[in-house]
């Protein structure tokens, strides 16, 4: 079928939070172990050098919350524009 | 292809109140155990019982879920709830490299081996962002389905494919030495013989009931593992930290740590004994440089050193030692040179210990930047395989819609979450036990489960008094990765029963890994070159049992190249993602986000994709011989790192200069964009 100006907003809010919560998932990933050696020396939080606690915990407890919060706005954005699923109970 | 009374919410407590009864069981189980081994039973039937007990609980699983529906033999029916989904996709991912080689790493490496633990993690984030509701939403079987579809033709397939069965393959293998591993340990079996009763396992599986079968099996297996991976942390972080869920208290451990590291760098004693092996090395190194006259000099002294001592009337064990040196010493040149190569392999333990939390060490700037860009690599490499990898991408095809694949992502990572920010912590308490615990400590009383774990395999742990003073130095010490999950329960005291236990997880992991991606290979065999390109008019039977047959043909000859036992695991895994990561990630995601990328780019991509990152690995890893310099100092393992975005950018060159895609393919793209078109087919996956 033919996409409605509606199909395409709804497909240009999906890049728009992609893009958001990839850029937050490169900050958590690449930028925060180019610091490493910085952050590990800035302070410690819980007993643990900061870089160490990103990389064994904090930045997985993060890539958990982001493909949450993904599913949750993309559940309310699919509902928003008529495209979702419905009730398949 | 579902009964009309059938209902996703009543399949849904029914799940529930089958798992919630299996856990149960499983604990009951493993409390009759507990009681037996009380009660005098011995350590090889309980090894006996946690290995037929599972197996043949995983077999029967498989047996009642035997299918011969193709939609139920390749998707499970696709109404698998995403809660469910999400622990076999845990079990699926986590393989015996996670379960046992994880932590050890972490042991040996500190900080460096966290790179595993983010790239085995973050990928899922690629996975939910990019590809699975897309995929979910084409709704067909296999990976080279989608590829085929989008770009239209029998070439992408082909090579979809050929780049599937060879990551599937080169990581299969690394389980089923896994699996061969754990059951010749747990009963004593030989290793060749453990490889084919796992297989066994394996095989009863996959083989009755396809992707059905192998996703009930892996949610059991993924229940079985990860109570034996929690439980002796749980003990370990009781004795050090104080409270059962150490993960969030080992900070304080890991700075007692550091301490106990000081200490044992300044302490003179440890400095002897690294000095003898920097002596060691150093004469070594000195003997290679004129091999000749080194061989008969060595030679000449102890021959001197015996005649001297039957000279002098000196005691018989004396001479008998002299004795034994003068035979002891090698038979040629270059039998000596083989040993002073390895003499100069002790300089690795001449240098004191590294700090567990220290990020990136190197002597300069250069060597600290190349070690940065190492993990980088690293990560880099195992989250785009990780969004490639077919075998876990397929799972997503199994959930009964886009919203609960997306679900499911989330319910995956929470699953293999719960594993991997244990492994580190599990480390930092297993290296504090062993730096107070055993060093330091005399020879004379060493505790029991050293020297039993040293009989079993010098490699994974021998402790040999170097400089004679009676006390365990650190540097004493050889100590394998995959001995610290392993032994774990036997450093902290527990009951045999843990030990058994765990090795059952261990062998969860390689099991349910390996169901999966044979799954993949026979899938791509049979659906994708057989029925799509050779005889599209081939029955559903026929598919299916011909899908079962490459099954076993398939898990035969990978237990049979696992039986010439070939090089180095973590290799072998890593090279699997690599090639993933700059195969497939590249035009599947530009498939779905670009609809301008056409058949030629996608096929000129992946070739030029995997071709360079092909490439790179054989010609710098040393197992080929070629060892052309590195670029940029960035080892083979993260080979993916040039293949990717090289992939990428033919891709994008090659489809500008090619005509646009169809309006088929394009309308295909869209229709993968949106959950619930109008118009789309009523519930559009093919059956």
């Amino acid at each position: 079928m033919a996409l409605t100006a509606k199909h395409h907003e709804y497909w240009r809010k999906n890049l728009v939070i992609t893009a958001i919560l990839f850029c937050v998932w490169f900050v958590f990933t690449f930028v925060e172990i180019w610091f490493a050696r910085e952050l590990n020396s800035s302070m410690t939080f819980l007993g643990f050098p900061l870089a160490f606690y990103f990389s064994a915990q904090g930045s997985l407890a993060v890539y958990v919350a982001l493909i949450g919060i993904y599913a949750l706005l993309m559940k309310k954005l699919d509902k928003e524009y008529g495209v979702d699923e419905g009730d398949l109970e | 292809m579902s009964t009309p009374a059938f209902s996703q919410s009543n399949f849904n407590r029914q799940l529930k109140k089958y798992y919630t009864f299996y856990t149960g069981g499983f604990i009951m189980f493993l409390l009759a155990l507990a009681v037996a081994e009380q009660l005098g039973m011995s350590r090889a039937w309980i090894g006996y019982w946690f290995l037929f007990a599972t197996i043949g609980l995983y077999a029967g699983i498989g047996w009642m879920t035997r299918t011969t529906d193709v939609a139920e033999y390749y998707v499970a029916g696709r109404r698998v709830p995403s809660f469910f989904n999400g622990m076999a996709t845990g079990a699926d991912w986590m393989s015996a490299a996670s379960f046992i080689g994880m932590a050890g790493t972490l042991f040996l490496t500190g900080y460096d081996g966290l790179a595993w633990v983010m790239g085995w993690t973050g990928g899922f984030c690629l996975v939910a962002l990019f590809l699975a509701p897309y995929l979910r939403k084409f709704g067909q079987f296999t990976i080279p389905d989608f590829l085929a579809e989008r770009y239209g033709g029998g070439i992408v397939r082909f090579m979809g494919v050929i780049c599937a069965i060879t990551c599937s393959f080169v990581y299969v293998v690394a389980q089923i030495y896994g699996v061969g591993l754990i059951v010749s340990r747990m009963t004593g079996l030989e290793f060749g013989i453990g490889v084919f009763v796992g297989l066994a396992g394996i095989l009863v599986c996959a083989m009755l009931g396809g992707m059905k079968a192998v996703t009930w099996t892996q949610v059991a297996q993924y229940i079985v593992l990860i109570i034996a991976y929690m439980t002796p942390v749980v003990w370990l972080g009781l004795k050090h930290t104080g409270i059962p869920v150490p993960q969030f208290a080992y900070g304080y451990t890991l700075q007692k740590l550091g301490d106990v590291e000081k200490k044992i760098t300044a302490d003179p004693k440890e400095i002897e004994v690294r000095k003898i092996f920097a002596d060691r090395a150093a004469a070594g190194k000195a003997a290679l440089a004129s091999p000749d006259k080194a061989y008969a000099e060595g030679k000449a002294n102890v021959e001197k050193d015996l005649a001297e001592l039957k000279t002098a009337n000196a005691p018989a064990d004396k001479i008998a030692a002299a004795e034994k040196a003068v035979a002891a010493y090698p038979v040629s040149v270059n039998a000596a040179k083989v040993q002073w190569t390895r003499e100069t392999g002790l300089a690795a333990r001449a240098a004191p210990p590294r700090p567990h939390a220290q990020a990136f060490p190197g002597k300069d700037e250069a060597a600290q930047a190349t070690a940065r860009l190492n993990f980088i690599g690293i990560v880099f490499c195992m989250m785009f395989g990780t969004a490639a990898l077919p075998h876990i991408l397929m799972r997503y095809y199994t959930t009964p819609s886009v919203q609960e694949a997306r679900t499911s992502v989330f319910w995956s990572l929470v699953c293999i979450f719960l594993l991997y920010f244990t492994a580190p912590c599990l480390a930092v308490l297993a290296k504090y036990d062993m730096y107070t615990n055993l060093v330091g400590s005399s020879f004379a009383s060493l505790p029991v489960w050293a020297s039993a774990w040293a009989k079993v395999d010098p490699s994974l742990l021998s402790i040999v008094d170097i400089n004679k003073d009676g006390i365990v130095q650190l540097a004493e010490i050889v100590i394998g990765g995959d001995l610290i999950v392993l032994a774990t329960p036997e450093i902290a005291g527990l009951p045999y029963v843990v030990s058994g236990l765990v090795a059952a997880g261990g062998l969860a992991a390689a099991l349910s890994t390996a169901d999966g991606l044979l799954l993949t290979i026979a899938n791509a065999l049979a659906h994708d070159f057989y029925y799509k390109l050779i005889d599209p008019t081939a029955t559903t039977g026929r598919r299916v049992f011909l899908s079962k047959f490459l099954l076993v043909c398939a898990a035969i000859t990978a237990a049979y190249v696992t039986s010439l036992k070939p090089g180095d695991i973590l290799f072998l895994v890593g090279a699997a993602f690599s090639l993933g990561a700059s195969s497939f990630f590249p035009c599947l995601v530009m498939g779905i986000f670009w609809k301008r990328a056409s058949k030629w780019g996608a096929i000129v991509g992946m070739a030029a994709g995997l071709g360079i990152c092909v490439y790179y690995m054989v010609t710098r890893y040393p197992f080929f011989g070629i060892n052309m310099p590195l670029w940029f100092g960035l080892s083979p393992v993260s080979a993916g790192m040039f293949g990717l975005p090289v992939s990428m950018i033919t891709i994008f060159i090659v489809s500008w200069l090619t005509p646009e895609p169809s309006k088929e393919v394009q309308e295909l793209v869209e229709h993968v964009r949106y959950p619930n078109l109008l118009g789309d087919m009523v519930v559009s996956e093919a059956r």
